[in-house]
């Protein structure tokens, strides 16, 4: 399957095996590299940090700060909706908790709202459970063994993201970290256990102690199925294939619902609400930079754009993740996740001419640099048909590491997914590139989770804050459960402050577009767009 | 680059490259996809599709998302599935046989016929699974059924209307919440952090400076 150049690069790999596996076994890997020696390769290389990717907002509430050149398109288009045309007088829907997205901060949300006796509505623009949360494979962080504390798990989130994490949204995930494992556990998610009960735990990028927990390389498909089937269980409404487009508040200004469109017939809606969560997740299907992504269909920034028209402030929505192990090759699953687990277990990352040339497990903006560099100005990456390049990542040091058999028991899904293209990771390495992953920016909230809007709530990747500038492995697993959990507990809580449903009003919108007119800004983009177009390369198509 | 190959989506010849998958070639021909799409990396079961070559009498099932495309493949999405879901209190169920014979009793009609097994797109051994559940061997019928991204299709086969993707995970929370050993650490943790054991560690870290703080990361000791 592989190219005759990619199999001549492969035997340098091989070569070197050996000795590099006597290592690892005495406890050695390349050596982490000290904090300026990431500061510089980060400068150099990490799409975060090329200039001309990105502008600068011209309206809004981060009128001024820069933002990747599609957000900046998206954020300052058009609405889908002539507010005047919009009959805000009837109902469709009306409930305490209207929740935007049936992922997992939205399930979760949606299960803590109900347990706290509000009346909770879920519309997703796909089916309920498409999200990043299904393809999440590596693990969830918490630190609940003896040897680790919630205060070590801070020191590391904070360092991995920089410092510029929220210091109190960085305490609620830490702190509610352990207890949201035993929610999950109890709910019977099936978590990677010894037999006496110990959870089996790794590194992942930037841990200081092995506290990523998981269920094989399924984590997250494991927890989404099992919330949805809560969700279920529990009777709880879900409108599928319906998009919310844009927010309705009342004359305080204070969100009271959304105008929603089916995905299919393309009818309006009107859901009315005491309180709304957004959970709709992240936007890797905006392709930044023309990267690949390891996302869900249906990423594409939807709720910033809507809390931005609303008038809630993003923070730190100028920064992506992205994941070093995206797949290079073959061309059918490019940019698709290489879960991090893979490095976990004890793959090192291998350039052309077989020499590990980085510490496998530095955090992923500095491991996604270090890649790039690699790559780009040192030529030691591995060409690909497609004109792009790709570094190894040695797998079949896992099974040499830890026993033949290690790969189907511990990572099924990575081997299942190249095995079907005649690539059997447990005998050959495999080619890998950074793939676009992560939001780590996105909707400012406090701790309680509610935005700058009031009874605006906010949960899961479409959160800004909590993981600063680069977000690590296995944060986000517990972060949408934390503050999915903690939005649907305080947005319930609001709407039982509400006995009276305010008047409904479009004005927010019909100011952003003067707004947007005032700046000069000309566009027949409309946003949110809901789903990205794909023709690979048909002339039929690609033409405009 | 790859050569030009035919497929036939719902029966219309439509002309693509053979390197794509079946969601690409579909992408490719003009589709604009809606349903039958989700992950598209092969966990969410979105993409359940059933296909046969001409001329062949095997009828093959994939995800479209993870399938390339061959020459003359005949191609029908099957995005939904009438799945049947039977709502359970999992604090009030217990791990007994008598829970799947009351919310899932038509596993007990499976006739053997092993459809069930030859459609799964994920390669399980599902009829193996059904067969675990009926015994009562949930632990068995988790492990054997882990992988299932339930897209439906082995339901879609099965003569006597069983729903396999909802009889899997119903004993996967059994044995995750039931069945699994009990994680003393964790509830230890849970414990500490409740009676607030872990709060002065945590307002001293946060009270520190961005330099006191980068120098604690930047010495902290790792785990082995």
């Amino acid at each position: 399957m592989y190219t005759a150049e990619m199999l001549e690069s492969i035997k340098k790999v091989e070569a070197t095996r050996d000795a590099r596996l006597a290592k690892v076994m005495a406890g050695e890997n390349p050596r982490r590299m000290t904090a300026e020696e990431k500061d510089a390769v980060l400068a150099a290389f990490h799409p975060d940090h090329i200039k001309s990717q990105f502008a600068e907002l011209q309206i809004g509430p981060n009128k001024g700060e820069k933002v990747p050149l599609e957000l900046a398109e998206i954020l300052q288009a058009n609405s889908r909706i002539k507010p005047s045309e919009i009959d805000l007088s009837r109902t469709d829907i009306e409930t305490d908790v209207l929740i935007i997205g049936g992922g997992g901060a939205g399930s979760a949300a949606a299960i803590m709202a109900d347990e706290n006796g509000a009346k909770v509505t879920i519309v997703t623009k796909l089916r309920h459970g498409d999200a990043n949360t299904m393809m999440a494979e590596g693990g969830i962080q918490a630190a609940d063994k003896p040897n680790d504390s919630p205060a070590q798990h801070y020191l590391d989130v904070m360092g991995g993201g920089h410092f510029k994490n929220v210091p109190e949204l960085v305490y609620k995930l830490v702190h509610d970290g352990p207890e949201c494992i035993q929610w999950l556990n109890n709910l019977g998610v099936m978590f990677d256990k010894e037999e006496d009960g110990t959870m089996v735990t790794t590194h992942g990028g930037g841990t200081s102690r092995k506290r990523m927990h998981a269920a094989k390389d399924y984590s997250g498909a494991e927890i989404m199925r099992v919330l949805r089937d809560e969700v279920q269980n529990r009777n709880i409404p879900v409108v599928d294939f319906t998009a919310a487009i844009e927010l309705i508040k009342d004359e305080k200004g204070r969100a009271t619902g959304a105008v929603l469109m089916n995905m299919e017939t393309k009818e309006i809606l009107i859901a009315r609400a005491k309180t709304v969560i957004i959970a709709t997740g992240g936007a890797g299907r905006m392709h930044y930079q023309g990267f690949p992504t390891s996302n869900h269909y249906g990423a594409t920034a939807d709720g910033l754009v809507l809390a931005y028209r609303a008038g809630a402030p993003l923070l730190y929505a100028y920064t992506l993740q992205y994941h070093p192990t995206g797949v290079a090759y073959p061309s059918q699953i490019f940019g698709a996740l290489v879960t991090e687990k893979v490095r976990s277990i004890g793959a090192q990352l291998i350039n052309s001419e077989g020499e590990a040339f980085m510490n496998p497990l530095e955090t992923r903006d500095v491991s996604a640099a270090s890649i790039i560099r690699e790559c780009k100005e040192r030529g030691k990456g591995v060409a690909t048909p497609d004109g792009g390049f790709g570094i190894w990542l040695d797998s079949p040091m896992i099974e040499k590491l830890h026993g033949e058999g290690t790969i189907e028991k511990r990572i099924p899904a990575m081997m299942r997914m190249y095995l079907k293209y005649g690539i059997d990771m447990r005998k050959q390495p495999i080619l890998i590139y950074p793939t676009l992953h992560y939001q780590n920016g996105g909707i400012k909230i406090g701790a309680n989770g509610m935005s700058d809007v009031e009874n605006l709530f906010v949960a899961g990747e479409a959160v800004g804050g909590i993981h600063g500038e680069n977000r690590l492995m296995g944060n986000s697993l517990l972060d949408i459960i934390v503050f999915g959990r903690n939005a649907g507990i305080n947005a319930a809580k609001a709407a039982k402050e509400i006995d009276k449903l305010g008047k409904p009003t479009l004005k927010h919108v019909k100011d952003f577009a003067a707004e947007q007119k005032a700046a000069g800004i000309k566009t027949d983009k409309q946003s949110p767009i809901l789903l990205p177009r794909y023709t690979h390369g048909n002339p039929r198509f690609e033409a405009k | 680059m790859s050569n030009m190959i035919n497929i036939y989506l719902y029966g219309k010849k439509y002309e693509v490259p053979s390197s794509l998958t079946i969601m690409g070639a579909m992408e490719y021909a003009g589709y604009q996809l809606v349903r039958g799409v989700g992950c598209r990396c092969g966990f969410c079961g979105a993409c359940a599709t059933i296909y046969r070559i001409k001329g062949d009498t095997e009828l093959k099932t994939c995800l479209a998302c993870q399938t390339q495309v061959q020459d003359n493949m005949y191609i029908a999405t099957l995005p939904f599935f009438p799945l049947v879901k039977k709502p359970y209190d999992i604090e009030k169920v217990k791990p007994t046989e008598q829970i799947m014979m009351q919310l899932y009793p038509e596993i007990y009609a499976c006739v053997g016929c092993n459809a069930c097994t030859k459609a799964c797109t994920q390669g399980l051994n599902v009829m193996q699974y059904i067969a675990y559940a009926q015994r009562g061997e949930y632990e068995k019928c988790a492990e054997e059924s882990f992988d299932c991204v339930m897209c439906g299709v082995c339901s879609s086969r099965c003569p006597a209307g069983i729903t396999h993707p909802q009889v899997g995970l119903l004993a996967r929370r059994l044995t995750g919440k039931y069945l699994a050993p009990e994680t003393e650490h964790l509830k230890n943790r849970v414990d500490e952090i409740l009676r607030g054991d872990c709060e002065a560690a945590l307002k001293d870290i946060m009270s520190k400076s961005v330099d006191e703080l980068k120098d604690m990361y930047n010495n902290r000791d790792f785990e082995k």
